[in-house]
């Protein structure tokens, strides 16, 4: 069973409720997908790195002796990653989205793929549950192969996806294929519509979905109503707390912190496993 | 013209409340634009009055057509983003790269415009505003945020406004790079969590690397002073300046749900709100 975790606004508590629910099931494992802002690791000080990777990234490197500037290479490519000059050809990696299509197009066979590096997946074990996490190198704009890399890394049992916040491609590429999508939210008007951008998503690509509202009491009752309207199952509420809050500044794991938590969490776990088809 | 964007690494820092505020502060002077177009929420507050909407077409996407395919399978063979299973194209996979058009020996798949989402030119009560809707699940964020910058930008210019202020997105990726690709100073919202200063030192390492200069901001300082004061050495150690602290304030929450900038609640943050404007102003003159 593999659960996402993912939200539309950003900084709602995916990470908190992510790092909760995976400790709260016993061998779990924990894929951190938004590999732009990595998190989830950071509340396993204990955690023994059992892998370091380079993700890497097809580009094209091109043969001068053989090219005759037809400039083939730099119409087929879709992502302007390539110019082809009077007298060169510009390469920009950054662009590329590695298709191959540059390699195709070129009649003189001058195009030979290199592989660069977009970032490092990190594989470490922290008591009984594996951690997976991607991290982009500064400066990368394309975020989906390290995500996919990532997500490769799921082993059969229970596997919780912390997904990056938004509702583009990084979105897509995280939550694609798992069994279950769990929508973190707030109960004020920026979370009930990101909530729904969000929602819509996942409605395009039939991915089973239920809301946890966090930080319950602040703002107003909208965001209730608009799940009761929807039939969208709440599947569970964690109130605004000073104490939540400084729990999770420091690093720490509401459902190691709080025993009750942790019930909670293993019900919620329970409540997930019953509404997959 | 200048250009200052907000942007934060970690999601939720409370950027948007903050560009509200400065929206309101800058009345008259400045172009605002939402470029977090995955998820605007700037709208909420500012209430945009739209007076023109643009069209935006992100990637093309490939279209099979069924009657010319002679199922060679050399497009599901050739496709490297698992986008074509039983010669049906998933739309939500396909990066419009077109490999499969280019393999195709019956000339059977067309690569097609399709809309992705819109761009707006609106008025609001501080200034004009741009803003931007993705379609659910569409690609190309960073060619949209593009183009609502370069609106924001011609905007300025036509009306002779000095200042265009960017309301970023969450993380450091292609949409975040968008955003700040050649403006003047970049805000960086945090807060006194472990998990926002690990962000903060990521999408700090991205001004770097692209030669922008910045400031910080630490919002909700009093959640874990000592962290805020570890934020701070961390920012005086690298040489960046933190133009303000701001406090918890359940005023932010309560100025969002009635749909204004927290600024014009007049509250103890909105003092605070003013010097963090008076100082960046004072940064984007030098």
């Amino acid at each position: 069973m593999i659960v996402s975790i993912a939200s539309g606004k950003g900084g709602t508590g995916k990470t908190l409720v992510a790092t909760s629910l995976a400790v709260s099931l016993p061998k779990a494992q924990l894929l951190d997908c938004d590999v732009e802002e990595p998190n989830a690791f950071l509340f396993f000080p204990n955690r023994k790195l059992l892998e370091r990777s380079e993700c890497q990234v097809p580009v094209p490197v091109i043969d001068m002796d053989r090219c005759v500037h037809c400039g083939s290479c730099s119409d087929a490519c879709a992502f302007n990653a390539l110019a082809a000059l009077p007298q060169e050809v510009l390469v920009f990696p950054e662009l590329c989205h590695g298709c191959g299509g540059c390699v195709l197009a070129c009649p003189e066979k001058a195009i030979k793929e290199g592989r660069r590096t977009v970032g490092h997946i990190f594989r470490a074990i922290s008591g009984d549950h594996d951690l997976v996490w991607g991290e982009l190198r500064l400066g990368e704009a394309r975020t989906t192969p390290l995500i996919r890399a990532v997500r490769e890394r799921a082993s059969p049992g229970i596997a919780i996806v912390d997904c990056p916040p938004g509702t583009s491609c990084s979105l897509v590429e995280a939550v694609r294929g798992t069994d279950f999508c769990l929508l973190v939210t707030e109960p004020t008007p920026f979370g009930l519509y990101d909530l729904d951008l969000a929602l819509k998503v996942l409605a395009k690509m039939e991915i089973p979905r239920g809301v946890l509202v966090n930080k319950g009491g602040i703002g107003d009752s909208k965001v209730y109503e608009y799940l009761e309207r929807r039939k969208i199952a709440l599947l569970m509420e964690i109130p605004m707390s000073r104490e939540i809050a400084e729990l999770y500044s420091r690093g720490l794991i509401l459902a190691e912190e709080i025993p009750a938590w942790r019930e909670r969490f293993a019900a919620l776990a329970e409540a997930i496993g019953e509404m997959i088809p | 013209m200048k250009q200052l964007a907000v942007v934060s690494g970690k999601g939720g820092t409370g950027k948007t409340s903050v560009v509200a505020s400065l929206a309101a502060l800058a009345r008259g002077v400045a172009v605002i634009a939402d470029c977090d177009v995955d998820a605007p929420d700037l709208h909420l507050i500012l209430h945009p009055q739209i007076r023109e909407r643009r069209e935006f077409f992100g990637i093309k996407r490939a279209v099979i057509d069924q009657q010319r395919c002679t199922k060679c399978m050399l497009c599901q063979d050739h496709c490297r983003f698992g986008a074509i299973a039983d010669l049906k194209i998933d739309q939500l996979a396909c990066e419009g790269c077109g490999v499969c058009k280019l393999v195709c020996p019956a000339q059977a798949v067309e690569m097609i415009d399709r809309l992705s989402g819109y761009a707006y030119i609106s008025d609001t009560r501080y200034g004009p505003l741009v803003h931007a809707e993705l379609l659910p699940g569409e690609e190309a964020s960073g060619k949209l945020v593009a183009m609502v910058r370069e609106l924001a930008r011609d905007l300025a210019s036509s009306l002779g406004l000095d200042l265009v202020l960017i309301d970023g997105s969450p993380g450091i990726g292609c949409p975040v790079i968008a955003s700040l690709s050649g403006v003047d100073l970049a805000l960086v919202v945090t807060e006194p969590t472990i998990s926002a200063e690990h962000d903060l030192e990521r999408i700090l390492g991205v001004t770097d690397h692209f030669g922008i200069q910045s400031c910080v901001c630490i919002n909700k300082y009093d959640l874990n002073p000592q962290t805020a004061r570890h934020i701070e050495e961390l920012c005086r150690a690298r040489g960046t300046d933190v133009a303000a602290k701001l406090p918890f304030d359940p005023a932010v929450v309560e100025a969002m749900v009635k749909g204004v900038p927290v600024v014009e609640l007049d509250r103890p943050i909105s003092d605070l709100l003013r010097a963090l404007w008076k100082r960046l102003r004072e940064q984007l003159s030098r």
